[in-house]
Order: C-alpha cells, then structure tokens, then sequence
C-alpha cells in the first residue's frame, strides 16, 4: 500500500470506512513523516503525541461501532497555533503566550473534536499572524517542503508546509490579508479563505477582527470543501458569525464552467507579477474558455488603494486586539515599579518586531489628530472597494489572478524591508476587505521548480460557485507534483 | 516588470511621528535605539498607506465591517463558565482567586 501519509483527506476516509486501514495507522504514519521532515521544515511547534493517540483510538472505537460521522473522521489534523485548544500549549508563535494552556477550545476546534478529527499539533505561524513567510516567529521559522532554503509564507506556513510535506492531511489556518491562500501557493497546495463570518472567530486570537477568518490547507479542492463542512456554521459565540444556512459546496464540484463568466481583474495581472506565474495564471485562464467560461477583462479601479488601506485597517485593529496582552491575566510579565511599567515592560519584551511595528502603527493610526486622515479615510476606500467588487460581480461569477505576485523566496529576502514583505498580499487582500471567500489552487511550477498559485475569488457566500471554478482549474492543470520533501505521490 | 500592483505611481507623503508618545499610549517600554528603527519604519509604511488620501471619498461612507450585521441577541440564561482554577492557573501572580498586579495609585 502508498504510504498513508500521501492519502487525500477524501482517499483516506474512504479507506478508514471500508477498514482497509485505521485511524491508529494513519496516526502512525503521519507521526513517521514528520519524524522524517520536521528537522528540515519545522512546521510544528507542538506535536501532541497523547492527544492525538487518544484521538485516534477513539475514532477508531466510533467507525467501528458505526457511529462515526463527518468528512474528517479519525483524519489526522494540523492547528495553527492561534486557534487555541484545552490545555495544549498555544503561543500564536509569540514569546508574550510561552507556555499559555488554554481553558477552553476554540468553536472550530470543538467541531473537528466532535466531528472525529485526530488533532495532531500546533503549527508554526508569524507572530500573531502578522507576516507572509513564517520568519516572524518567535520560535524560528518554518522552511518550504520544495526548497528548504525557502520560506513557505505565511502566515499559516507551518500548516501549509505540513499539509505539503505529508506531516498532516489537512491543516487549518486563520487568513486576515492571505495567511491561507499566500502559502497555500508558495507550498503547492489548496488554500481557502472562506466568507467573513462563515467560521466562528471565537477561539481564534484576534489580530484584525473585520478581516480575519479561519479556513482549510489541503491537497485537493474537494479536501477544502470536506474541511470546510465541519468547520462552518453560525455559532452564538462569535456575534458577527454568519446565522443563515451553510451552502452546499459540494454538488457543483463535477459540474465544470460551461456557461460561466470568469473575471480577469486587470489591476491583479500583469504589472508587478513575476513573469513566469503570469504565464501559468493566463494558461489556466486560457483552458477554462476552452472548457466552456467565458473570460472577463474586469478592471476594479479602487483596489490598487487596497495595500495602502489594509496597512491602516489591520494595524489600527491589532493595536486594539493586542492590548489585552498586558501580564495581568495569563502568559509572560516583566517586573515594574507599578502597574503600568509592568505592562510597558511586558509588552516591549514579549512582543517581536513585526508585532511592534504593527502595534505603533495601528496606535499612531488611531490617535488624536490622525483618526480621520488615516484610519477613517481607509473605511472609506473600503467602502469604495467593496462597491467595486459588487459591480464587478454583475459582470462576472467569480474573478481571478494570480495569488501571489512570486513564487517561494529565500529566506532573508525579504526581512529588513518590511514594505516589501507587505506586498507578497497584493493580490489577496482585496477579498478581506470585502469579506469574500477566495481560493488558491496549485496549477504548475516555475524554472527554479516552485509551485504556483492560481486565485478564484467569489461574491459573499458564493463558495459553491468559486468551488466548482477552482475543481475545473484543478482537473485542468492537473498539478500532481509534490514538494521533493515529502516522498511521493498524493494517494486519491 | 512595471510598478507594483497596490504601490500607485504618485509620490508618498511624508509623514512625522512622534514615536515616544506613540509607544507610550501603547504601552511599549522600548529604548531609544529601538524607537529611532521603528519611527523610520512606520514612516516609510505610513508614506505609503497615506496614498488613501489621493482618493476623493466625498459622500462615501466609512466600512468597519465587511458584513452589515446588526446586533446579535442571546436569551439572558445562566450558562457553563470557564473553570476558576483553570483559568487562574495561568496567572502570573494570584492573590487566592485574584489575580495579583503591582500597585496602581501611587501614595500621596
């Protein structure tokens, strides 16, 4: 039998029911692979071994008793590590949360528990989220199953290079500017950032409110749409949770694009793209007209102002968000003469440098005098954005680019230029601000051998539609190569 | 290659911070050395994001949230709270089931 490290989330719950395998094997041969690529790729920062073996034998009991239920049955999972779980460590990859035990589980994590997923461990993240190639991490950074030399991006690079590298079968990540999608194409794998309000926040750790959301790395587009089915749903927890009926995202999945209108945005191609992942994205856009789409040249005028409002939005948010981490109730505290220099001490020793910057700029951005210029002005332009969007939704049943501007760079590259860093999001932020889901989907690899990701953006709750495009781009492209750190193929 | 998407083609601004004060109302004790790098920084970020200006927003109103949601009411019932001594556990310093911080006001 391939190695059960290699299976689809979909291969392997097919396996798990009919018992051609159990749960305790999979287990056993995830543990296995990340034995063997952990070393090179750091992707975890906690592993948990009892947990998960207890998961495992349990999900084990339930498929036996037929009482088993849910896409990700006795599947082994990857959390990144903001998503916070009872009484496993949870740091969000910051110094200020070292040795943090959560006393309660986040609403997405308590659905995979009562859904049957194996919870394997805590991956890697930049700090707090905040960064797009997991060096931001207190702890190290996390290295790309293709080119260990490179970064896997971020900020949810240590679940995209488990989920790459056959570490995890799904992993999890939050998305505020593309922390799911970035990665996701710089690994070789699926990304998706669902709807805001689609996932429940709660027990998530904040960074920007109205732009974060939770979503699924995965190695397949119908694996996103399975991960998406346990995780998704209103929950009272989380008052800006979405309260209507989830969509079935499934049944368009085989249906193909004949009939459908697919959007080029002229501000996300062409200019500022990496020649090479433009020609992959405009390949791909040339097989969906052959396979029945009509394309699109869509151009949403407002959203070259979508970098320059988000370094306002997001900041000014975590600033707010972040002001809870103060030693008083839990995680690192440094010695004062009061109250106050205790806080102003604790912050400024357990806080990195990405986080402080965003923390003074949000703050400045937020102050007396500037309110208005800065952070009241980027809601307007994100006002003007989301209207863009919507009439180009009138237009076009889903839009598309590429995800990320380059493919996979070295790590290093990037680190003394933060603007330069920011920019790896072009392409990706504009679905934040309008709340939109969106999706990353591997179609090919550069001259250097790294992965590309091609973007299917849809309107709020058009999952089933951006799904059906994203299965159509999938088949077309038919990207089975996998990251040289993981030993073979994907098992379907 | 041309300019980069979402960096437009006009100048920055210039933008002055006074970091000393920003780092205060964040509560961040951070050395001169270390606010000199930031103010640079954050000014370079800002000069960009303040492009948002260049656009004529006139009658267009502001979007804190991407949703329009209004408020989300619950019944006002007893429920399962966070275990005490789970919670207290974490504490950096507790005083019994308080949590323990260094004085607040200064004596007079």
């Amino acid at each position: 039998m391939s190695d059960l490290a290699d299976f689809t989330v979909t291969a392997a719950a097919a396996g798990l029911r009919s018992g051609d395998f159990s749960s305790v094997e999979l287990l056993e041969a995830v543990h296995k692979r990340a034995a063997m690529t952990e070393a090179n790729l750091h992707a975890y920062l906690t592993i948990d071994r009892d947990g998960a073996a207890r998961g495992a034998v349990a999900a084990d009991s339930a498929l036996k008793k037929g009482t088993a239920h849910g896409p990700l049955h006795g599947i082994p999972v990857a959390l990144k590590d903001n998503m916070v779980t009872r009484g496993l460590e949870t740091t969000a990859s910051s110094k200020i949360l070292s040795g943090y035990l959560p006393p309660y589980d986040g609403t997405a994590v308590t659905r995979l528990r009562e859904g049957g997923a194996v919870i394997f461990g805590k991956t890697n993240l930049d700090e707090f989220a905040m960064g797009s190639s997991t060096e931001n991490s207190a702890y190290g950074p996390s290295r790309n199953p293709w080119d260990p030399e490179r970064v896997p991006g971020g900020s949810s690079g240590g679940s995209a290079a488990a989920v790459a590298a056959g570490s995890a079968l799904v992993g999890f990540g939050s998305d505020t500017g593309g922390s799911i999608r970035q990665p996701a194409a710089l690994c070789g794998i699926v990304g998706m950032k669902p709807t805001y309000g689609l996932v429940s926040r709660y027990g998530l750790i904040a960074f920007a409110s109205s732009l974060d959301q939770i979503g699924p790395l995965t190695r397949t587009v119908e694996d996103s749409v399975a991960a998406l089915e346990v995780v998704g749903g209103h929950d009272p927890a989380d008052s800006t949770s979405y309260p209507g009926a989830v969509p079935d995202y499934r049944s368009g999945l085989k249906s193909g694009v004949a009939g459908l209108r697919v959007g080029v945005v002229a501000e996300l191609n062409g200019a500022g793209i990496d020649p090479a992942v433009q020609a992959a994205v405009d390949q791909t856009v040339a097989q969906l007209e052959e396979a029945g789409a009509t394309i699109v040249e869509l151009s949403l005028p407002s959203i070259e102002y979508a970098l320059s409002a988000y370094y306002l939005i997001a900041p000014a948010e975590c600033s707010a968000n972040l002001a809870r981490f103060d030693g008083v109730r839990y995680g690192l505290r440094r010695l004062g003469e009061n109250v106050e220099e205790m806080m102003s001490n604790t912050r400024a020793d357990g806080f990195g440098p990405e986080v402080t910057r965003r923390i003074l700029l949000g703050t400045y951005a937020l102050s007396a005098g500037y309110y208005d210029a800065f952070y009241g002005q980027a809601q307007r332009v994100r006002t003007l954005i989301i209207q863009d969007f919507q009439a180009a939704y009138q237009q076009a049943d889903v839009l598309v680019s590429p995800t990320s501007p380059t493919t996979a760079f070295k790590l290093g590259d990037r680190t003394q230029d933060p603007l330069s860093m920011y920019l790896s999001d072009v392409c990706t932020i504009p679905s934040n601000m309008s709340g939109d889901p969106a999706i990353s989907v591997p179609i090919g690899v550069d001259a250097d051998g790294m992965p590309i990701g091609f973007q299917v953006m849809a309107p709020a709750l058009g999952e089933p539609v951006m799904f059906r495009v994203a299965a159509e781009v999938e088949r077309q492209a038919g990207f089975t190569v996998r990251a040289r750190h993981a030993s073979s193929e994907v098992v379907t | 290659m041309g300019r980069a998407p979402g960096l437009l083609p006009f100048p920055p601004m210039p933008v002055e911070i006074d970091i000393a004060k920003v780092a205060r109302l964040a509560r961040l004790a951070l050395s001169e050395e270390d606010l000199d790098r930031y103010r640079e920084q954050c000014e370079v970020v800002l000069e960009h994001a303040a492009r948002v200006q260049a656009l004529p927003t006139d009658g267009v109103a502001g979007t804190s949230h991407p949703l329009p949601r209004t408020n989300a009411f619950r019944e006002d019932r007893i429920t399962e709270c966070l275990d005490t001594e789970e919670v207290l556990a974490q504490a950096p310093d507790r005083d019994g089931d308080f949590f323990s911080v260094p004085k607040i006001l200064d004596e007079q």
